[in-house]
């Protein structure tokens, strides 16, 4: 076997590892501004669910959550297939720390944008939406583009509840072929690039976000 | 007449602060008052009151007959959000530091409040936008942001903004103390202007000495959380009571002002 037939099977893998890193990525997003809104909200009760959450999932390890879904869960009669297990854990995760992310460029606008706000009378909701967030939202992307890239890599452990993603195609080559140099080699070349891909998007945001000048930051980063 | 503005033995505590100490204080249907006093007096915390920005813990504040505080309010207003939205549809306020909203455009920043709270037709909040960024000399920048007007002309739109909402009280907090001296002048102008109009109550927190005799129907002078002087500008600046007042006068008019003239006059 050459390398060059190692890249189907790896690609095959890729695509998987882009799937459940893209869906939950995004699912992730959706947690981490519920969690991140909820936690600054004034309401005890859902800001104390935010934080159980929060503390939960930043507080155990991925591998230890997955088994934890994949295995324990069932026992009490709950079960999904493999992928979705993987999607939903890692989207849990990645919402877990999101959500910090979003509380704390929402405390970071000025409190005297909300005074202003207030002074004309905006509900709180809409000073959520069109005061703070706007301006918070540019302040989370750096962040947001190291989760994003965290979350690619934390891929790499649905693996071992048998999803057949670029590392699990990558063992299981490994395995046929003992051509441990190519096939890691090939790989880690796999999830670089696919880094760099998310890297150059959540940039790609960035800037769509800070262009004109309304945040003249832009033109300083 | 009643008045629009009517504090009743107000006491307003940050921790073991005391800011404002059983104050009491009047303010008629279209009087346009300046509240001057040294910083710490509490004459800022008087107008964040007003707009409902700080609660206060005893006594009695009405704004036109209606109190801030409800008989069964609870939280640290003692009133319901919806009885302070009710407060806040009358007052308005210019701040020291501007606080236009960056991410907006000028025009934006004037039109979002009359079409998100008051609910009016966009066009019809944008056209009346307009008409008040002329008046404030503006109507050419309405579509930069913040950012790319100066200090002075930031808080030229940030009054346009709050006259937007129609307020029948407007609160200004060291409108100026923020602007560059060659700046000062574009704003008090805007200001001047304002203060023609009969029915709108304003109440003024400046240093502009000069100008608050000029355009103010009374000067109050704070110390220590109390009004320890007031009364009309000319007696008040030409023959002050209190010797507090007169120290305070002294130390302003004696150093600050001649050297604002000076600077005015080497620009």
């Amino acid at each position: 076997m050459t390398w060059t037939q190692y890249l189907m099977p790896l690609l095959k893998g890729a695509q998987v590892t882009v799937t459940i890193s893209l869906a939950s990525i995004a699912i992730g997003a959706v947690l981490a501004f519920a969690a991140g809104i909820a936690r600054t909200s004034s309401n005890r009760f859902l800001s104390g669910i935010a934080f159980a959450y929060i503390v939960l999932f930043r507080g155990t390890p991925l591998l230890v959550q997955l088994f934890w879904f994949y295995y324990a869960l069932p026992l009490i009669g709950i079960s999904f297939d493999p992928v979705t297990t993987g999607i939903m854990v890692l989207s849990l995760l990645t919402g877990a720390f999101g959500a910090e992310v979003v509380r704390g460029a929402l405390l970071s606008v000025p409190p005297s944008q909300l005074e202003a706000a207030r002074a004309l009378n905006f509900s709180k909701t809409y000073t959520l939406w069109h005061i703070s967030m706007p301006q918070a939202v540019i302040e989370m992307m750096p962040a947001f583009g190291n989760l994003a890239i965290q979350n690619l890599k934390d891929t790499a452990l649905v693996s071992l509840i048998s999803i057949a993603d670029l590392t699990f195609q990558a063992q299981s080559l490994r395995n046929i072929t003992l051509d441990s140099a190519t096939v890691y080699t090939l790989t880690l070349i796999g999830y670089f690039l696919i880094a760099l891909c998310l890297m150059f998007a959540m940039r790609f945001i960035e800037m769509k976000l800070r262009r004109g000048p309304a945040f003249p930051r832009s033109a300083h980063s | 007449m009643n008045p629009i503005i009517r504090f009743e033995n107000v006491t307003k505590r940050f921790g073991a602060l005391t800011v404002l100490d059983n104050f009491n204080f009047e303010v008629q249907r279209g009087e346009k008052v300046t509240l001057i006093g040294p910083s710490g007096s509490g004459k800022s915390t008087v107008l964040r009151i007003l707009m409902t920005l700080e609660p206060f813990q005893d006594g009695h504040l009405e704004l036109d007959g209606t109190s801030y505080h409800e008989p069964n309010g609870r939280g640290p207003f003692k009133a319901s959000e919806k009885h302070l939205h009710k407060i806040r549809c009358s007052v308005g306020m210019v701040f020291q530091s501007f606080n236009l909203f960056p991410h907006m455009t000028v025009l934006r920043n004037v039109v979002e409040a009359p079409v998100a709270v008051l609910k009016m037709k966009r066009d019809e909040a944008e056209s009346r936008a307009i008409e008040l960024l002329r008046m404030v000399g503006l109507s050419d920048k309405k579509d930069q942001f913040p950012s790319q007007l100066s200090g002075g002309q930031q808080q030229r739109v940030a009054i346009a903004r709050a006259l937007a909402m129609r307020p029948r009280v407007l609160l200004f907090d060291e409108p100026t103390s923020a602007l560059d001296p060659q700046l000062v002048g574009e704003v008090l102008g805007v200001i001047r202007d304002l203060a023609h109009e009969h029915d709108l109550t304003m109440l003024l927190v400046t240093h502009e000495m000069r100008f608050a005799r000029e355009v103010s129907d009374r000067v109050c002078f704070f110390d220590k959380g109390r009004i320890v002087e007031q009364g009309d500008p000319e007696r008040f600046f030409s023959n002050p009571q209190q010797p507090r007042t007169r120290e305070f006068l002294s130390s302003i008019l004696g150093d600050q002002e001649p050297v604002r003239e000076s600077l005015r006059c080497a620009l």
